[in-house]
């Protein structure tokens, strides 16, 4: 197989079609237009469903009733679009329904701009709707990654059936990188959970309202199970440059890529720094945070926020005047320099 | 001896939860009839929604998937384009459909989504205990309209019927109600027809049903029949409002 030169957003569309989505719901918002442009070409053209919904509350109550049905299924959006989509995602996290749900990060609150953000990790990784519902949660950092942690999107899902959210931003889905497609894996889920008419047998049905409390907190209580299985098997990291480190830099996706140039640089004037990127941000890695605790001396934290993940860190090494951060929120991407010298400043 | 009158079998053994003289549970019995009747019950699958009828799964022995509050017509979208031969149909009261969820109807009437949608007005919210709902006739009191519903404050009551019945989606949409024999009949007639009208990949069909609620309208069973008749038809003019028959079949199943 051949590298294709390909655009970030439309890499995800490719990978979900090869994954084998056929079933795909969005409303159109900046940056992410052109995930739904190709599903519209492309999806159908595989023989899958592709609807412009009226709205991202529609578009994600779509997929609900898609995936219920057994479909592989996806809606993505940006920051708005997904606080409107989260009704649905607590939804599909009760009736515990696979799903991908795309964010392409941008700058909030409110209706905030269009340019690269990473201010919804709270929202994304601690529920983001109501009730006690977590989502798995991939930030990629590169188009490749995109085109990977699609496919798995698809798989982690349906093993564990509840949705999971790519969360990247405007900047790895607005980029063009060359790609090489992985094999997707044959899908494995079983029928026993579509829904497709009864036939001659028993019927059966799907619900989130469960009145009786005892029976509610029993589902809660097996939802949490199923967290802690998530938390305990899949979090996912990389790390860079840390062999000798005794600074520790923690960023993920674009800004991972921002704090890589920036550890190069900071390499050249003699700094041994290295960088952790968490691949999964829920389930955080915080085994992999908490084993430099004792390597390193300095910990900084780089987020295009005011800092979300950096109480995931604080939580993992304890609150330690150790830990450092640096945050450009707003819709702001630093260049690797300016983060260089945050890292000169504290070494 | 031969036995006329029975239980539909896709009817669940389960006492209904509904207060009594409510028109819902005529509606799921006669749903049920029809399923039964047309042999349908191993395709059907109903969406039921927020509101009185969140329970629906609870009686209706087909498969049945849960909307959010509104959403029904998005889900069963959804459910319908996945399994295009079967008979979808989501259960919808007057907030859930003319409220919360205009948007998720307006849009799925408009795509002619080849879907049945049994719309249950009883002009109240009766769930939560009798708000003011979009259908809320002018000068009823509900316990958000406590002097009556006022136009100037409040709006005017939605004939959502009406309204689909502009779009060009829409195939099939009847208003009924069930408050005597006669109505409940052409009420089993309607949704017949909406369900034939589907299995024929006609389009969007709707039925409004015209429901009393004694509890909420502070009624006994009987003068909430009567207010049906009396009051609530002469905003909600009960009849066919759309039908095309010849709508070009198989259009919506790929």
């Amino acid at each position: 197989m051949n590298k294709i030169l390909i655009q970030g957003n439309r890499v995800i569309g490719e990978a979900a079609i090869r994954a084998g989505c056929r079933f795909y719901a969005g409303y159109p918002i900046t940056p992410q237009n052109e995930l739904t442009e190709y599903m519209a070409d492309n999806l159908r053209k595989a023989g899958g469903t592709f609807i412009q919904g009226e709205s991202e509350i529609a578009s994600v109550n779509m997929i609900l009733g898609a995936s219920a049905a057994g479909a592989r299924v996806m809606t993505s959006s940006s920051s708005p679009g997904i606080s409107l989509k989260q009704e649905g995602i607590s939804s599909m996290a009760a009736d515990e329904l696979p799903g991908v749900i795309v964010n392409m990060m941008r700058g909030g609150p409110g209706l905030g701009n269009i340019s690269p953000s990473q201010g919804d990790y709270f929202q994304a990784t601690k529920g983001g709707g109501h009730g006690d519902y977590r989502v798995i949660v991939l930030a990629p950092a590169s188009v490749q990654e995109l085109a990977d942690l699609t496919m798995d999107a698809f798989d982690l899902a349906d093993e564990y059936r509840n949705p999971v959210m790519i969360l990247a931003d405007g900047m790895i889905g607005q980029m063009m990188e060359p790609v090489l497609f992985k094999t997707p894996k044959p899908r494995s889920y079983s029928e026993k959970f579509h829904l497709r008419g009864c036939g001659e047998g028993k019927s059966k049905f799907i619900r989130g309202l469960i009145l009786d409390p005892l029976h509610e907190e029993e589902h809660n209580w097996k939802l949490h199970r199923k967290y802690k299985t998530i938390i305990a098997r899949e979090p996912r990291h990389e790390t860079f440059r840390t062999e000798d480190a005794d600074f520790l830099v923690i960023a993920y996706g674009t800004a991972a890529r921002v704090a890589k140039g920036a550890i190069k640089r900071a390499r050249e004037s003699g700094i041994r720094v290295g960088l952790l990127r968490p691949i999964t941000l829920w389930p955080f890695p915080s085994d992999a945070v908490r084993s430099f605790a004792g390597k390193a001396s300095k910990f900084l934290v780089f987020e295009m926020s005011t800092g979300q993940m950096l109480e995931d860190v604080q939580l993992a090494l304890g609150n330690s005047e150790k830990i450092h951060f640096y945050g450009r929120p707003g819709g702001v991407v630093p260049a690797p320099v300016e983060v260089a010298k945050i890292i000169a400043q504290h070494a | 001896m031969k036995q006329v009158f029975t239980r539909p079998k896709s009817l669940k053994q389960a006492v209904f939860h509904y207060c009594p003289g409510c028109g819902h549970s005529i509606v799921h019995r006669l749903i049920c009839e029809v399923i039964d009747e047309m042999g349908i019950r191993g395709k059907t699958m109903g969406v039921p929604p927020a509101g009185c009828a969140v329970l629906a799964y609870n009686y209706f022995d087909v498969d049945m998937l849960e909307a959010p509050h509104g959403r029904g017509c998005a889900v069963a979208t959804g459910l319908k384009r996945v399994l295009p031969d079967r008979v979808i149909f989501s259960y919808q009261g007057d907030g859930d459909l003319a409220a919360i969820g205009t948007a998720e109807t307006f849009h799925a009437a408009n795509r002619g989504e080849n879907i049945t949608v049994f719309f249950i007005n009883n002009a109240v919210y009766g769930m939560t205990g009798g708000q003011m709902a979009p259908t809320t006739l002018l000068g009823q009191s509900t316990t958000t309209s406590p002097p009556g519903r006022n136009a100037l404050l409040d709006g005017h009551p939605v004939k959502m019927s009406e309204i689909l019945s502009h779009l060009d989606g829409t195939v099939y949409i009847e208003r009924c109600a069930v408050n005597s024999p006669a109505r409940i009949l052409q009420t089993k007639r309607a949704i017949r027809k909406s369900f034939t009208y589907q299995i024929e990949g006609r389009g969007f069909t709707l039925l409004e049903v015209l429901s009393h609620c004694p509890t909420n309208w502070k009624m006994t069973p009987v003068e909430s029949c009567k207010w049906v008749e009396e009051t609530m038809t002469r905003h909600y003019p009960l009849g066919v409002i759309k039908d095309i028959p010849g709508a070009e079949k198989g259009k919506k199943d790929k």
